[in-house]
């Protein structure tokens, strides 16, 4: 299950596995120079086709049936569905302008884009295909999370460095919540109850109580060798059993393993250049990671927490999804 | 100041289009989700003199009416995007005065209304003056367009703080570039102003610092009327031929602060060489070229509010009023005190689009940060270059590092 970008149940996407035919799963990878997505076999590793897209691709999200792939084209203003049986781009979405991230409700049928040129959160009806309402916010929104249980919509916004708290039924704002210069992405843990919340030009990453609206704790990392302003969490992966919270550090080319109970960085695990972006495998065994200037994917063990391969995709990869 | 491509130009000139259209909708909406009461509004003063109108050398570049005040506009309403979630208000009081005496007396004004906050964008000898009034002790004044290297050294103060690189940052940051290129040995030419010989020194201090060689050192003397009269150009192409002859070296690096005869240097010379410093690579600390990081927002933010391209003044000022918009947040206060210590202590960081965080050097006032080697239409690179490195902060390789700053505040 793609836990880093589709957040939905655990349980759900069990029963979907199971009608899933027995074939190889793959990852795909957005490269945002290319205008591509490059499909890679999981088992192999090897390339299986490069789809050319819209311009400048970044988030990528699986459906929920696991059947399409949405895909961020930000320059060129919309979002793509990519069919997975066939790989061919089917139809496309409206999104607002310049998306970059956004996330799906539980249920599968509405998205929720970050406007990051236009200080909006769109909202927009899948089976439609179009915005169906637009949520005002801070400048530059950028990340984008919904609850486990759908109620709640988190945004943040890179330039007033926030994350907003919005309500999925009203769309209301209900909270605003101070955290650390250019924060990037967000995630909820599985239960609801916190959200994790890097910020890129802070250097940390604040796990936020839900409840309460409130930081309760601050992550900070220190790699020795490695210039601290090099330091800038982007992509935030949490595993499935609650243990572990992987941290994108971007240009220090590292990813931080991060304990969710302690919040204390366990370890680095050195891959490519500017790492962007993860998403574990299906059984939650593998990790894997976009490094943006060094064009490649890294795999990673999660048990043995030991980067175990590099593969070589487009250019300027920013996301990764695992899917069938 | 050329464009960037004709992309973006399209882009910008649709943006511009659009600028006017979702602006009631969503401000309409923006009611509809309600922010908190404000509970107190932030005063923030442009301090400015009136810009003397200055002839550029090329028809493209005329400088706007705007320059500088533009980019605190749009930092404002940044400021106040983020205060509306937490009831902070914050304003904008552009005080400009056409003279020193009406300069001093709206500083004097404003501190007797209780202002504390302060963007400048005045000469360095009356920033000083402005600066040294009894009255501006508490106060901070930030600096938006200044690169002068004294008001960092001998002529530092406790109340003032600068967000633009100096001269010394600036020519660190090319001599680290030619040390990369391999390109060691370089015609100085300067021109005759004072700012000029400041920005010649900053030169010359750095080529030492990093072992390029000043194979000529020059003054231009040459009259900068006759450059736009017909035939001008002759005279122009005849001169720097004259001036470059004679003299083998790899770059040839143009201090000419007014741009009176840098822009005029490419191609003209003897030997087929490029051009740095005030024309062809320069160090700048922003550039409408420039949209790594994140900049595109900013660059198309500006565009929709200005109607014009970024400045290097324009994001000065923007990062000014960014600056005591993020203390005012970070410290839930207004006290300016309070301000004043947060925005020189270990935890202000400033996002300004340079893929780092950036703060104020404790021991100058100054604002650490990369600074831009730019063309005029491309990024060509960004120092400190890989290699350069510092004990605290890469970005410290760039201008005057503690040990040897002269600035000993009170």
């Amino acid at each position: 299950m793609p836990y880093a970008l589709t957040r939905g149940a655990a349980a759900l996407v069990v029963v979907l596995l199971a009608s899933v035919p027995a074939r190889a799963d793959h990852l795909y990878l957005s490269n945002e120079k290319d205008n591509t997505i490059t499909v890679v076999d999981a088992t192999s590793l090897a390339i299986v086709k490069t789809v050319a897209v819209g311009a400048r691709p970044r988030g990528l999200l699986l459906s929920k049936d696991h059947k399409s792939l949405y895909i961020c084209t930000s320059d060129a203003d919309h979002i793509e569905e990519l069919d997975l049986a066939t790989l061919t781009v089917t139809r496309t979405l409206q999104s607002g302008p310049d998306p970059e991230t956004f996330a799906l409700s539980p249920d599968g049928k509405t998205l929720y884009v970050s406007n990051e040129d236009d200080n909006e959160v769109s909202v927009v009806d899948i089976a439609a295909g179009r915005i169906v309402d637009e949520i005002p916010t801070g400048v530059e929104p950028e990340g984008m999370a919904v609850s486990p249980d759908g109620k709640t919509i988190v945004n943040t916004s890179e330039t007033t460095s926030m994350a907003h708290f919005i309500d999925a039924a009203s769309h209301k704002m209900v909270a605003s919540v101070l955290v650390g210069s250019r924060p990037r992405y967000a995630e909820f843990n599985k239960d609801g109850s916190l959200v994790w919340v890097s910020s890129e030009v802070g250097g940390t990453v604040s796990i936020i109580d839900t409840s309460q609206h409130k930081v309760v704790h601050t992550v900070n990392f220190a790699i020795p060798g490695v210039p601290s302003e090099t330091i800038q969490a982007v992509g935030i992966a949490l595993s499935e059993d609650g243990k572990w919270g992987f941290v994108a550090l971007g240009p220090a080319n590292r990813i931080a393993v991060v304990d969710a109970h302690s919040f204390a960085v366990e370890k680095y695990l050195l891959v490519g250049q500017r790492v962007w972006h993860m998403d574990f495998s299906f059984d939650g065994k593998t990790l894997y990671s976009a490094n943006g200037v060094s064009n490649d994917m890294s795999v990673i063990d999660v048990a043995a927490m030991k980067v175990t391969k590099s593969v070589p995709v487009g250019h300027l990869p920013w996301g990764v999804v695992y899917g069938p | 100041m050329p464009f960037r491509r004709a992309r973006s130009l399209l882009l910008m000139a649709l943006l511009a289009l659009a600028g006017a259209g979702p602006l009631v909708p969503r401000a309409a909406r923006a009611q509809a989700n309600p922010a908190p009461p404000r509970e107190s509004v932030f005063d923030i003063v442009y301090l400015g003199l009136a810009q003397r109108p200055v002839a550029p050398a090329s028809a493209l570049g005329q400088p706007a009416t705007d320059d500088g005040l533009a980019g605190a506009r749009v930092a404002l309403a940044d400021d106040n995007t983020t205060g509306r979630f937490i009831g902070q208000g914050f304003a904008l009081d552009a005080a400009i005065a056409p003279d020193e005496g009406g300069v001093l007396a709206a500083l004097r004004d404003r501190l007797g209304k209780g202002a504390r906050a302060f963007v400048t964008d005045l000469p360095p000898a009356l920033l000083l003056k402005a600066a040294d009034l009894p009255e501006a002790r508490g106060a901070t004044l930030i600096d938006a367009t200044t690169s002068d290297d004294m008001l960092r050294a001998e002529g530092c103060r406790a109340n003032v703080l600068h967000v633009l690189p100096s001269r010394a940052m600036r020519a660190d940051a090319l001599m680290q570039y030619l040390v990369v290129k391999n390109w060691r040995r370089v015609m100085l030419l300067a021109g005759s102003t004072p700012e000029d010989r400041a920005a010649a020194e900053a030169f010359r201090r750095a080529a030492k610092k990093f072992q390029i060689r000043i194979v000529a050192d020059k003054t231009w003397t040459f009259n900068p009327a006759e450059q736009r009269a017909d035939t001008g150009h002759f005279e122009v192409n005849t001169e720097v031929a004259n001036i470059t002859q004679g003299v083998d070296y790899d770059i040839l690096i143009a201090a000419d602060e007014e741009d009176n005869f840098a822009d005029q240097l490419g191609y003209r010379a003897t030997l087929a060489r490029p051009v740095a410093g005030a024309a062809g690579l320069m160090p700048v600390a922003w550039s409408p070229v420039y949209d790594e990081t994140g900049a595109t927002q900013l660059q198309n933010r500006f565009f929709r509010s200005a109607h014009r391209v970024m400045t290097e003044r324009d994001y000065g000022a923007w990062m000014a009023v960014r600056a005591f918009g993020e203390a005012v947040i970070r410290t839930s206060s207004t006290d300016p005190a309070i301000i004043g210590a947060y925005l020189r202590g270990p935890k202000f960081e400033l996002a300004a689009f340079k893929g780092e965080r950036l703060s104020f050097r404790p021991w100058d006032g100054q604002l650490r940060q990369p600074v831009l080697l730019v063309d005029p239409v491309s990024l060509v690179s960004i120092s400190p270059q890989p290699g350069f490195l510092h004990q605290f902060f890469e970005t410290d390789t760039l201008g005057v590092d503690q040990p040897e700053s002269a600035c000993h505040m009170h």
